[in-house]
């Protein structure tokens, strides 16, 4: 009987190369940050109005977030989540280990090429209607990587952003900031308004 | 704490044994022939008294006139340590032996060393690319990557 060898096969590693020689192909150009519905003009409606002031209340104060710790940032979003900056006062407590039960992606810290399908496969796991939130330069921009072989120069590369909250890491109260800033976005959305 | 053991005191034991194996050596490090490091590590490994049961890591440099690769070796017995160097000239192929048969740690740090650097080892039972993915071109932590 032949032994099961311990090492990846070649053809897995080429196919997982290809997807990610194509992502890079596909990923030129940043996507635009889904926020002109907010300037949008809108007909106030009475039904509407009531639904959406009750619907968004629902879903900012519950966002729960889905691990994505990649780099030295998540240790800060590991502090904000502790007690001291308690995350939990914003109904946020619940770190989500499956995208399926998640509506934010805090995307902290620095995106290699290498890791940018995971990152694209885990945000379309996540349900309707879905945020996500980058966090630090590296995740902004690429930062101090950017123009690297290996770093994605911003994950507004491979998936839309709603907020960036910039620092090398940032500290947790401007992510604190920045999911405020996220909640009063969410309080602006109206279902009558495509995303 | 770990004593760091003489280059040259150890170079001298490893002279008697291989006369042409040792290139140079001083206070810090071995500089060795690339085609004697298999033999040089078992010996290393093997003898009493130094017995160098454990490789620490493997790095690979890049000097522009050649590629170096270090290796630091530990002894948990004797509670020393040692660093060995290896040199290519040959830019284009450059090939070393693979220490994996001795040192299973050397699996990934070659594999890394290889990626990032583009050295062969010959012998390696698993040798490609680790932290970058398949397909990619070139050895970026070469100097003249770019």
């Amino acid at each position: 009987m032949e032994m099961m060898s311990v090492y990846s096969s070649l053809e897995l590693d080429r196919a997982e190369g290809l997807a990610i020689d194509e992502l890079i192909a596909r990923s030129q150009q940043p996507i635009p940050d889904p926020d002109r519905w907010l300037e949008e003009e809108r007909r106030p409606n009475v039904l509407i109005t009531s639904v959406d002031a009750v619907l968004n209340w629902g879903r900012r104060s519950s966002v729960w977030p889905v691990n994505f710790g990649l780099a030295c940032c998540a240790f800060e979003m590991i502090a904000t989540a502790v007690s001291r900056f308690d995350i939990a006062r914003f109904g946020m407590e619940l770190f989500r280990a499956s995208p399926r039960q998640a509506d934010l992606m805090i995307v902290s810290g620095t995106l290699t090429w290498k890791m940018a399908p995971q990152l694209k496969r885990i945000y379309e796991q996540m349900p309707e209607p879905k945020w996500v939130l980058a966090m630090g330069v590296c995740a902004m921009s690429g930062g101090t990587f950017a123009g690297s072989y290996s770093v994605v120069p911003g994950v507004n590369r491979i998936v839309p952003v709603d907020v960036y909250v910039p620092g090398c890491p940032p500290r947790p109260e401007a992510l604190l900031y920045g999911i405020g800033m996220l909640h009063q976005k969410i309080a602006k959305d109206s279902i009558a308004v495509k995303r | 704490m770990t004593t760091a053991l003489s280059g040259q005191e150890v170079s001298r034991q490893i002279g008697e044994r291989f006369p042409d194996a040792v290139l140079q050596s001083d206070e810090a490090a071995v500089v060795l022939r690339g085609e004697s490091l298999l033999e040089v590590a078992q010996f290393l490994k093997a003898t009493p008294g130094l017995e160098f049961d454990y490789l620490t890591s493997i790095s690979g440099v890049d000097y522009l006139d050649y590629l170096e690769v270090v290796y630091h070796l530990t002894s948990m017995k004797n509670n020393h340590s040692l660093v060995l160097k290896v040199r290519c000239w040959d830019r284009d192929k450059p090939s070393l032996p693979s220490v994996v048969s001795l040192w299973r740690g050397a699996d990934l740090q070659e594999r890394e060393a290889y990626d990032l650097v583009g050295i062969a080892f010959s012998g390696h039972p698993n040798l490609k690319r680790i932290l970058l993915w398949e397909g990619f071109e070139g050895h970026p932590l070469r100097r003249d990557y770019l």
